[in-house]
């Protein structure tokens, strides 16, 4: 058995160590918002957080995760109130948004480190999740957005 | 009154102080005069009593850095800020940067993607612990360097990550160095076996960590 601790809530799967995690997570645990798409950890679509790293759940086996802190789309917030989320909904950035909880989990870290990011750094945080629907342009517009949200509760 | 014989005696034994001191002379500049270039090595203690062998050295390190040009080190030692990848050593896909440290930048970190271990199936990220970058602050650029230059900077204390000669010596067994050989499916292997690479690396130190001309 191994235990993993997702969202802050501890479960424990009877499955294979080497595992990949988004197998676990999708497949054994039920959540469903991390998506598969390469496989290989080349898109992006199975960013989740391991340890507050953007980690590709595709290619993580379940057992380098057992006794670290996940986090999911589901859990980036309680209320799908993180500043990212805000300005993803004001913006829409999503078009088939298949990519999209990959995409947030990514900017999640980069904002959590430079909550001031410039379009270089929001290229250099992004530009491994891919977005078959090139809602780039959004993506970066909304980071900006989030971080102008973030700085303004950061004040209050 | 001196005896003939205790003349020839005296004469010879200030020959032998005279060739003594004129051997010791000779060794010491030619020893300066090889590392005039990387000061540095002469500072270090170790090189003290070396049985030195300025050929021999160098000759070994032409076939160390057969092996340290190999995309499988040179990658992860390019001469930009970005990694190299794959066995045509082209720049890495997605942007990723050295970052600070070396470990990558924001999202794009490489044990994001980079596991402990190699992830399997063809051209899949193949894997170490410590995988990374040198640090911004001692890049340690391999790229484009020529064999004179990379021995001068490998035997470099401040161009080197600070290693003196046995820390040098046990570089070539670290793990992270060692899974150049274990480089995944779809990747060529260094030109040397790992074996033959560790005795080049070993007989270029030891002999004195000379840079072929």
């Amino acid at each position: 058995m191994i235990t993993l601790t997702i969202n802050q809530k501890n479960y424990e799967v009877d499955v294979n160590p080497d595992m990949p995690l988004l197998w676990v997570l999708r497949d054994v645990i039920g959540l469903v918002g991390t998506k598969y798409g390469c496989g290989v950890a080349q898109c992006g679509a199975c960013v989740v957080h391991l340890n507050g790293e953007a980690v590709r759940s595709c290619v993580t086996k379940v057992k380098r995760a057992q006794g670290g802190k996940i986090t999911t789309i589901e859990g980036l917030s309680e209320k799908n109130d993180h500043p990212l989320q805000k300005a993803w909904i004001e913006l829409d950035v999503p078009q088939c948004g298949y990519c999209q909880s990959g995409q947030l989990m990514s900017a999640a870290v980069l904002l959590r480190e430079n909550p001031d990011p410039s379009d270089e750094d929001i290229d250099a945080a992004m530009a491994g999740n891919i977005c078959r629907c090139g809602t780039y342009l959004r993506i970066r517009k909304a980071i900006h957005l989030a971080a102008d949200m973030q700085r303004k509760v950061n004040r209050t | 009154m001196n005896h003939p014989s205790e003349k020839k005696l005296h004469y010879f034994l200030h020959l032998k102080v005279i060739v003594l001191i004129a051997v010791i002379l000779t060794v010491v500049v030619l020893t300066t005069s090889a590392f005039k270039d990387s000061k540095t090595v002469m500072d270090i203690a170790v090189y003290k009593n070396a049985v030195t062998d300025s050929t021999e050295s160098a000759e070994a390190f032409l076939q160390v850095y057969k092996v340290l040009m190999s995309p499988r080190c040179m990658n992860c030692h390019p001469a930009g800020d970005e990694p190299l990848q794959g066995d045509e050593s082209k720049v890495h896909t997605m942007k990723v940067q050295r970052g600070k440290d070396g470990k990558g930048v924001y999202a794009a970190k490489c044990s994001n993607c980079h596991q402990p271990e190699n992830t399997p199936g063809l051209h899949t990220p193949p894997g170490n612990p410590k995988w990374s970058l040198p640090p911004a602050d001692m890049k340690m650029v391999f790229q484009g360097r020529t064999s004179h230059q990379l021995a001068l900077q490998i035997m470099d204390y401040n161009r080197n990550g600070h290693k003196n000669k046995k820390q040098l010596l046990a570089h070539a067994r670290d793990t992270l160095v060692k899974a150049a050989w274990n480089m995944g499916e779809g990747r060529k292997p260094p030109p040397l076996s790992y074996e033959a690479f560790l005795k080049a690396w070993d007989t270029w130190i030891q002999k004195g960590g000379y840079a072929p001309k």
